[in-house]
């Protein structure tokens, strides 16, 4: 196939992807926000939302400070900031008109219908109420289009190129959610352990769709080290690094056994997904989770620098 | 201007025969099921995303062309007169364009004035002495085709150069079968989707000797904001083709490639929708960014196919319209089977007296424009217009012809009070392979919605209709 059908593909699924993921961290943040000031203290959700979503650099320049109505504007609404939920939807719709002929109809329905939606929504919502059913909406379409995707692509190179991008975004947002908890800089009276730090834990799983998962895995009250654990370590919790891995070195295997070709792409997965396989938690905590999670998110593009150079140009 | 001729023929009470069931259903349906399922077509297109871009508009970067749930009929027999006459005229137009940049016998029998091919900008000197495979140069021709009388059928101007609105037929056929699968049944209606497969097998039958029996064949567009960027994805979606831009195909060792998630893929056809001005920033525009740099080298090598071939519009210009009677003699020998909208040359002195002592009953066109932009009806324009061509066709008297003011024929279409007869015309698309010509029964009907007009061009507020060919 052509290199840049493959190149729109891969990104038409990664914008896709990163809009839920933007949605998500942000509903996490307004659960947390909810929270009675006695939990929260002086602590700055919306700051750790925009570090997040990491666009922390890009923010600071066009507002003076991080509140609800800042960073609702900056991450879901602006124009001017490139990874912003309408920005994703928009690009990604461009991408997806680009390759019309590579996409099935269901597909293009999804996200043409979402783009042509998303005008619904304005500048902004009207109330906290329509801001929830946005980020639900929003978390609905992407899950529609991935839907779509998985259930009407043929499996060849075409269906390969975008799991590629699902995944290696996947991991990029897994990885970054995980490290809100280092951007949520805990007032310095509350101790490691205590009711906020609690809830700021929960609301990670609540955010990966990952509470109940939590329970069935680990029948245990929620703690830290088994959060990491599931969502890094655990094969079967699907949104996790080590899942994400799984299906990035499945999917080029079958994109080299179609062309007849290994290359660095391959290689560097495999690499990636050994270095997970080989961590154990305590070793990761001991190490430094933030630490850990650096590493992790500079390999992933790593990666994807090397799948564009080997594929997409 | 006369009254226009109703190709229904409701005014004069019973319907013509192919309109007959047509007339009935309408008696039969109650309007607001009408209303209803032209609501319906409208979000049918926009969901498939049927859009078009026009220039200048900047908030209505995407447009839906208004879909007319009426159909417009043709009968068996007008269509064999018609397709008859495309074969010959497109037959005609391919001979001539050799001759031009071949033997040139043409100009030496003086049948065409040499000015007009060799000052005209879309005459291509790098084509001089070039060879094209089996010497065909409009592999796909749009020919547009007005109507005044029960047999009087015009051609209006010919497409040769990246003809657009095949997308549209198909399109109209697809919902109309959707929305009226009663109305069908009720009628034999010759298919148009084989159109693709007709496309798909001209253009390979046309690959250069050199490519292996299974010819790669491309579609090459400007890109997303081209205003026909819908047509050509739904094209090459069909054909099953890879649709290319510059960018995705290089030139090496003068043989075309494309590039892809394997490597360099070896391209033998491409079926191009961008303008030879951009096609090889090296040949042509060097600011072009759309094209692909060293591609006439490999073109002039015989190592890839045109589609159509470099330098087809020195046959759309509207100046060497007016002598294509003239050129279907030349070639073939014989009367042209469809007519000329008779034409007054404006570079001819006589005929530019002419126009200018007849402006308001005349319609002006510019020679090199298209898209129904830089042309005036003589009576619907106000005095100020009036004189600016007058103006303009004193100065410049080389780059007007004029014509009568036609009273385009009619059909029913849905408006606003209901059903109304608004003027049409119909473009068929013309394929020329090495085997033979092909052509799908019908075309594309277009529409001029608001009463009275006779713009049907889609920029200018124009809508389509499915156009149906009975098969008996």
């Amino acid at each position: 196939m052509l290199s840049r059908t493959a190149d729109n593909l891969f990104w038409l699924a990664r914008y896709v992807e990163r809009a839920e993921c933007l949605a998500r961290i942000l509903e996490v943040t307004q659960r947390l926000t909810a929270l009675p000031l006695a939990y929260v203290g002086t602590t700055n959700e919306w700051e750790s939302a925009v570090a997040t979503a990491g666009c922390a650099a890009a923010f600071a320049n066009s507002y003076p400070e991080a509140n609800e109505e800042t960073v609702i504007d900056f991450l879901c609404f602006s124009q001017a900031n490139p990874s912003s939920i309408r920005s994703c939807f928009e690009t990604a719709r461009t991408n997806a008109r680009a390759v019309r002929t590579a996409l099935t109809v269901e597909m293009w329905d999804a996200i043409n219908g979402t783009w042509l939606e998303l005008k619904r929504f304005g500048n902004g919502p009207s109330s906290r109420e329509e801001f929830m059913r946005f980020l639900r909406w929003v978390q609905e379409n992407s899950l529609r289009f991935d839907g779509s995707a998985y259930r009407t692509m043929l499996r060849n190179d075409a269906y390969w190129f975008s799991r590629l991008g699902v995944y290696l975004e996947r991991a990029d947002n897994t990885a970054r959610i995980l490290d809100v908890k280092y951007h949520l800089l805990l007032p310095a009276n509350e101790r490691v352990g205590g009711p906020l730090d609690y809830f700021q834990w929960a609301a990670i799983l609540r955010s990966v769709s990952a509470l109940t998962a939590y329970h069935w895995v680990y029948r245990e009250s929620v703690k830290p080290w088994l959060i990491a654990d599931l969502l890094i370590l655990r094969d079967e919790m699907p949104r996790s690094l080590a899942s994400c891995y799984s299906a990035l070195v499945q999917n080029l295997d079958l994109i080299a056994r179609a062309y007849g070709r290994q290359g660095t792409a391959q290689r560097k997965a495999r690499a990636i997904r050994a270095r997970i396989e080989n961590t154990r938690m305590d070793e990761i905590f001991k190490e430094g989770l933030h630490e850990f999670i650096d590493e992790f998110v500079d390999n992933n593009n790593e990666l994807g620098t090397a799948i564009t150079e080997q594929y997409l140009m | 201007m006369a009254v226009a001729f109703d190709e229904m023929g409701a005014a004069e009470g019973a319907a013509r025969a192919p309109y007959a069931e047509l007339a009935r259903w309408l008696d039969e349906v109650p309007p607001d099921v009408l209303d209803y399922r032209r609501r319906e077509a409208e979000l049918l297109f926009r969901r498939i995303g049927i859009t078009f871009a026009v220039y200048g508009e900047a908030d209505a970067q995407e447009r839906l062309i208004p879909f007319d749930v009426l159909p417009r009929i043709l009968s068996a027999a007008e269509w064999n007169l018609l397709r008859e006459g495309l074969e010959q005229r497109v037959k005609a137009i391919n001979l001539y364009i050799k001759d031009v940049y071949g033997g040139r016998e043409i100009l030496k029998a003086g049948v065409v004035p040499e000015d007009l091919v060799f000052q005209n900008p879309v005459f291509r000197p790098e084509m001089n002495g070039q060879k094209v495979p089996h010497d065909i140069y409009v592999h796909i021709g749009g020919i547009d085709i007005v109507r005044t009388g029960a047999d009087t059928f015009y051609v209006l101007e010919d497409n040769t150069r990246t003809p657009s609105g095949v997308s549209y037929m198909l399109e109209n056929r697809e919902i109309m079968l959707r929305l009226f699968p009663e109305l069908f049944s009720r009628h034999r209606v010759a298919p148009v989707e084989n159109y693709p497969d007709e496309l798909l097998a001209t253009l390979k039958s046309v690959a250069p000797a050199s490519a292996n029996s299974d010819p790669t064949v491309v579609l090459l567009t400007p890109g997303i904001y081209n205003s026909a960027y819908y047509e050509h994805s739904f094209l090459a979606d069909k054909l099953g083709i890879e649709l290319v831009e510059g960018r995705d195909l290089f030139v090496m060792d003068e043989l075309v490639h494309m590039r892809t998630t394997q490597g360099p893929k070896r391209v033998d056809v491409i079926y191009r929708r961008i303008d030879d001005d951009f096609l090889d920033p090296l040949a042509f525009r060097p600011d072009s960014m759309l094209g692909v740099a060293g591609l006439m080298s490999a073109y002039h090598a015989g190592n890839v196919t045109l589609a159509n071939a470099v330098g087809t519009g020195i046959a759309d210009d509207k100046a060497v319209y007016s002598y294509m009677p003239e050129i279907v003699k030349f070639y073939l020998g014989a009367e042209p089977i469809l007519k000329n909208v008779p034409t007054w040359r404006c570079r001819e002195a006589d005929h530019l007296r002419h126009v200018l002592d007849h402006l308001e009953e005349l319609v002006v066109k510019e020679v090199h424009g298209s898209g129904g932009y830089g042309m005036m009806i003589g009576p619907t324009s106000d005095k100020a217009t009036l004189a600016a061509f007058r103006a303009k066709l004193k100065a410049h008297p080389r780059n007007f012809i004029a014509q009568p003011t036609l009273a385009l024929s009619t059909c029913p279409t849905c408006v606003e009070e209901g059903v109304a007869p608004r003027h049409v015309d119909l473009r068929p698309f013309v394929l020329t392979g090495r085997d033979r010509v092909r052509i799908v029964p019908g075309g594309l009907t277009r529409v001029a919605l608001k009463k009275g007009s006779l713009v049907v061009n889609s920029s200018q507020g124009g809508g389509t209709k499915d156009t149906w060919v009975l098969d008996q």
